[in-house]
């Protein structure tokens, strides 16, 4: 038993923190939501010189071999920072085409992922589906793929999308074939729905299993990226109730005020802990139901405490926590985002009772 | 990162494990596992299994009986006795009056009450709450008053926990009433067959006989029985108070409960609503015990004791204790009136005390908000 990061580990959680700090600063931010692109391609570069960008991928293709343990520290930053550029959906595309892809694809898109030219996305989300892995509607006739798929996260900026569909049927596709309609998310991630109309793919391996895998893996480090987040709302807060004086003191002399802050760091450490079991276990379970088991357990957690945490901490602002000018806002839209993706608290309490 | 045992760590709870099976008396196991009434030779009978076995107490110093084992070694042997279902281990003597005399006590006291702690040849109480000092325990107001070589004590202790088994008790007593009401306190140690002591049950709300009022009227303890200085009584207790909190999480204990729940609410699992509330239960159970274990890890590294953060898991923990007695008793068939059934529901009342007792869950806030976010 050790919780403690390796020294690798360690040092690129240091660095992608170093990077944030002078890069990424919230006016800096809000230029590069603004932008055309909605992400900063300057700043993707240096994920992908760092290393975020190859860190998961098989060695074999210029990757690291790394797992969701080793990017525990970077997701964490991220959740802090507010990081809007497609690292989680990139990963997650070649995760799958890792897994499924046939020598000449993984040849053809992995080494490119991992030196940062190329950005994925997973297109899988339909309107209606709800979270529901299984409940896909588009059509695959050979290769031929018909369908629409809906939020694709990092779409807009992606050069290939990995597709699935009706009965765990997974297919990489060029992103220039599809009709994309871009939009901004509540939490200024952009994201787009997708109409395939007779788009030629190239066919995956694996199926539904493989799709689990997959957004296990996404599910886990939102649960990293979120305990980041979470973390950043409570010492924002917690510094918020020290220096807002009224009636003469800091709020923060206020018993019923202490006790709620309280009851927020401790449930951010509580959200901390599942983050780690879910990284953990995404990398270390040979069985998928523990895996499966462990995530849900973690998503449901994270999503309650990301809730909890989100309100509160907006709460504790005042009317400052209401307003765009203020960090603490944008944290509450990327929290209660979180709280959602891949699946609310609801979807997860069925899954685990289901394992 | 690895959230896994190692094989050494598991070895050593495969070890643990299979002994408490040979040698957890069926009979005893049995009486847990019904929710019935411990007596005191129960507590006893099982406290000298464990001494036999020299696992009574195994944070003591190697001399004084201690096993040497380490934090995560310890935290695995009790979440063992948890999860067994082993009788409690009454903590007065073993984990509060022993780390108290380990830490202040002279060689003389350690010599006279450790072994018969570690034996339970002494069964020990601890005197802290009173009628008017309850959360705000500096307040206290049992007077001690030195004559020649002893102390004469006046005044009243209220919820004392097994008084009406107790050979000793361990009091907080207020030796000065000057301004600083902190400096005035002083840490005695009781005998309680000294004339002028009276023990009168407090019956609780679900029927059971477990505190107690104890009054002291013109009692003489001997001046040797002062643990620390005279007036330094305060830095005793808050020493004290660290060691209590870091067993108040019960892992072990809440994962038996929880699989007992399970079984029991089999029938009711298709109810989504129950079952959801089961699930978020688990769910915070399992983040208890992750906390819990980085908190060890932790420790483990640094060395260093528990900071004021593992309130949290004194908090969380009787959080989960009482979430889980009050899902049984709403799993129970509310027209049975068994005996298990009616054990269940004075189990919920029962643990409503969790929250209240070893600091109430608000003082243990006030604690984390203090000390931890310097508020």
């Amino acid at each position: 038993m050790n919780f403690d990061y390796s020294e690798e580990q360690q040092l690129l959680a240091d660095s992608v923190r170093r990077l944030l700090q002078k890069d990424y600063g919230f006016e800096a931010r809000k230029k590069m939501v603004a932008s055309k692109e909605g992400y900063s391609p300057e700043v993707w570069a240096k994920f992908a010189e760092m290393g975020l960008t190859a860190l998961p991928l098989p060695s074999d293709y210029g990757g690291f071999g790394g797992g969701a343990v080793d990017l525990m520290g970077v997701m964490d930053a991220f959740g802090e920072a507010l990081v809007v550029e497609p690292l989680v959906p990139t990963l997650v595309g070649a995760l799958l085409v890792a897994k499924g892809g046939s020598s000449e694809l993984k040849q053809a898109i992995l080494p490119a992922v991992a030196e940062g030219r190329m950005k994925l996305a997973l297109a899988h989300g339909e309107l209606g589906a709800r979270y529901q892995l299984s409940a896909i509607k588009t059509k695959a006739s050979g290769t031929k793929l018909e369908g629409a798929k809906s939020a694709v996260l990092g779409a807009p900026m992606a050069d290939r999308l990995i597709v699935s569909t009706h009965g765990g049927g997974l297919f990489v596709v060029d992103a220039k074939n599809v009709k994309q309609e871009p939009f901004t998310t509540l939490d200024q991630m952009r994201a787009a729905d997708l109409m395939l109309q007779a788009v030629e793919g190239i066919p995956l391996r694996g199926g539904l299993a493989l799709i689990e895998e997959a957004v296990d893996f996404a599910t886990a480090l939102a649960c990293a990226e979120a305990a980041g987040a979470m973390k950043f709302a409570c010492d924002t807060t917690l510094e918020y109730l020290k220096t807002r004086k009224q009636f003469g003191v800091p709020i923060g002399t206020f018993q019923a005020l202490q006790h709620r802050i309280v009851d927020l760091y401790i449930a951010q450490e509580q959200a901390r802990s599942m983050a780690c079991l879910a990284c953990s276990k995404v990398d270390s379970s040979e069985n998928p139901a523990d895996r499966a088991r462990a995530v849900s357990a973690a998503k449901i957690k994270i999503a309650d405490n990301a809730r909890l945490i989100s309100q509160e901490a907006v709460q504790l602002h005042g009317g400052m926590g209401m307003s765009e000018e203020l960090k603490i806002s944008h944290t509450f839209r990327r929290l209660t985002v979180l709280a959602q993706q891949y699946g609310d608290a609801d979807h997860h309490l069925e899954r685990f009772a289901s394992l | 990162m690895d959230l896994n045992y190692s094989q050494d760590e598991l070895s050593f709870r495969d070890e643990v494990r299979s002994w408490l099976e040979s040698n957890l008396p069926q009979d005893l196991r049995q009486k847990v596992a019904d929710y019935a009434h411990l007596s005191k030779d129960d507590l006893v009978r099982w406290h000298k299994i464990l001494a036999k076995q020299g696992w009574v107490a195994p944070a003591w110093p190697k001399e004084w009986g201690g096993t040497g084992w380490n934090v995560v070694q310890r935290y695995i042997f009790e979440e063992e006795l948890g999860y067994v279902g082993a009788p409690p281990l009454i903590p007065f003597g073993l984990t509060m009056c022993a780390a108290v005399l380990l830490q202040f006590g002279t060689e003389a006291q350690k010599k006279k009450f450790l072994p018969r702690i570690y034996n339970c040849d002494d069964f020990w109480c601890q005197g802290y709450s009173e009628p008017g000092s309850g959360s705000d325990l500096a307040s206290l107001k049992t007077r001690a008053v030195r004559e020649k070589d002893s102390y004469v004590v006046n005044g009243q202790k209220i919820w004392t926990t097994l008084a009406h088994y107790a050979d000793w008790i361990f009091c907080l007593v207020r030796t000065d009433s000057g301004e600083k009401r902190q400096e005035g306190i002083s840490f005695l140690l009781i005998d309680m067959k000294t004339p002028g002591i009276t023990v009168r049950p407090l019956i609780l709300m679900d029927g059971a006989h477990e505190v107690n009022e104890v009054f002291f009227d013109d009692v003489k303890v001997p001046a040797e029985n002062l643990v620390f200085q005279e007036g330094k009584g305060w830095t005793v207790a808050k020493y004290l108070l660290g060691y209590e909190r870091m067993n108040t999480g019960r892992i072990g204990e809440s994962k038996r409960q929880l699989a007992k729940l399970k079984a029991y609410a089999a029938p009711r699992m298709d109810d989504l609503r129950f079952r959801d509330r089961l699930s978020r239960l688990e769910v915070e159970l399992m983040a208890l015990e992750i906390t819990n274990l980085r908190f060890l890890d932790r420790m483990r590294r640094s060395g260093q004791p528990p900071g004021a953060d593992v309130s949290m898991l004194k908090i969380k923990g009787t959080e989960i204790q009482q979430g889980l007695t009050e899902l049984m008793m709403q799993a129970a068939d509310p027209a049975a009136s068994d005996e298990f059934s009616e054990s269940i529901r004075k189990r919920y009342l029962s643990m409503r005390k969790t929250t209240i007792y070893a600091g109430s869950n608000e003082i243990q806030r006030n604690i984390i908000a203090k000390m931890t976010l310097g508020l």
